[in-house]
C-alpha cells in the first residue's frame, strides 16, 4: 500500500499542478471554470485515497461537501457569465444561435 | 495484500491517471470545447474507479455509503454543469470555429448542414457506403 499511495499521490500532484498552470494562464473566464472544476476533482480524489489507503473515515464528509462544492460553483459563474451576456447584447444571443451574427464583428 | 487490496489499488491508481491527463489536455488543447473533453473524463471516470476503490478498502465501516452518494451525485451534476458552461462558451464565441467540422447550432433550422472537407479525406469518410448526397437524402427530407 505504500507504492500506491506514492504513485497516486504522485499523478495527482502532476495533475493538479497541470490544472494550476491552466488555471493561471487561461485566457478566458470559462478556461478557468474548468480547471476550477478539475481541480475540485483532483481534490476529491485525493481526499478518496487518503481515506481508502489508511482505513480513516474522518475526511468522508469533506469529500461530499467538496463534490457539491464543485458543481454549485460551475453553474453559479456559468449562469453569471450568461447574466452578462443577455445584459451586455440582448438580442445577440439568440442571433448567434442562428448563425445570422456570423458576419457582426 | 489480498486480492481486493489488489483490485482497490489497480482501481486508485487508474483513478488518478485519469486525473493526470486531464491537466495534460487543459494544458495542452486549443479551446475551452477541447479542454472541456479532456476535463470532465476525471469528472465521472476517475471518481467513479477512486471511489469503487475506496469502498472496496472501507467495506465494513460505517458511512461508506457517503461514498456512493458522492458517485451518484457526480453522474448527475457533471452533465449539468458541462451543458451550461459549453452553452455559455459557444454563444461568447470562445470557440474556435475554424477547427468544427460541423456546426449544428450556427445552421438555420431545416437548412442542410454545410459540408466541409474533412481534413484527411478531403472527398469524404472512405468507409462510407454513399455520399451524403445520394438518393437516401431526398426521402429522409419529406418524411
Amino acid at each position: 500500500m505504500s507504492v500506491v499511495v506514492v504513485v497516486c499521490f504522485a499523478l495527482l500532484g502532476a495533475g493538479a499542478v497541470l490544472i494550476l498552470a491552466r488555471l493561471a494562464l487561461g485566457p478566458s473566464l470559462l478556461d478557468r471554470v474548468v480547471a476550477t472544476d478539475a481541480l475540485l476533482v483532483t481534490i476529491a480524489c485525493g481526499i478518496a485515497v487518503y481515506c481508502a489507503v489508511y482505513r480513516d473515515i474522518s475526511l468522508e464528509p469533506v469529500l461530499l461537501v467538496v463534490a457539491l462544492l464543485a458543481f454549485v460553483g460551475s453553474v453559479s459563474v456559468a449562469r453569471y457569465i450568461g447574466g452578462m451576456l443577455v445584459a451586455d447584447q440582448p438580442t445577440d444571443a439568440d442571433a448567434d444561435l442562428t448563425g445570422r451574427a456570423e458576419e457582426a464583428p | 495484500m489480498s486480492i481486493a487490496d489488489v483490485v482497490a489499488s489497480v482501481c486508485l491508481v487508474a483513478g488518478c491517471f485519469l486525473c493526470l491527463t486531464a491537466g495534460l489536455g487543459l494544458v495542452r488543447f486549443p479551446d475551452v470545447l477541447n479542454r472541456m473533453h479532456a476535463a470532465t473524463k476525471p469528472q465521472v471516470l476517475g471518481v467513479l474507479l477512486v471511489m469503487t476503490g475506496a469502498v472496496i478498502r472501507l467495506v465494513g465501516e460505517p458511512i461508506v455509503w457517503m461514498l456512493v452518494l458522492v458517485a451518484v451525485f457526480q453522474l448527475l451534476t457533471a452533465p449539468v454543469s458541462a451543458h451550461m458552461v459549453s452553452r455559455i462558451a459557444y454563444r461568447r464565441r470562445h470557440v474556435r470555429r475554424d477547427l468544427l467540422l460541423v456546426d449544428e447550432l450556427g445552421t438555420p433550422a431545416g437548412a442542410p448542414l454545410p459540408t466541409r472537407p474533412h481534413p484527411e479525406h478531403p472527398e469524404g469518410d472512405p468507409d462510407a457506403d454513399e455520399p451524403a448526397d445520394g438518393p437516401e437524402a431526398t426521402p429522409r427530407t419529406i418524411s
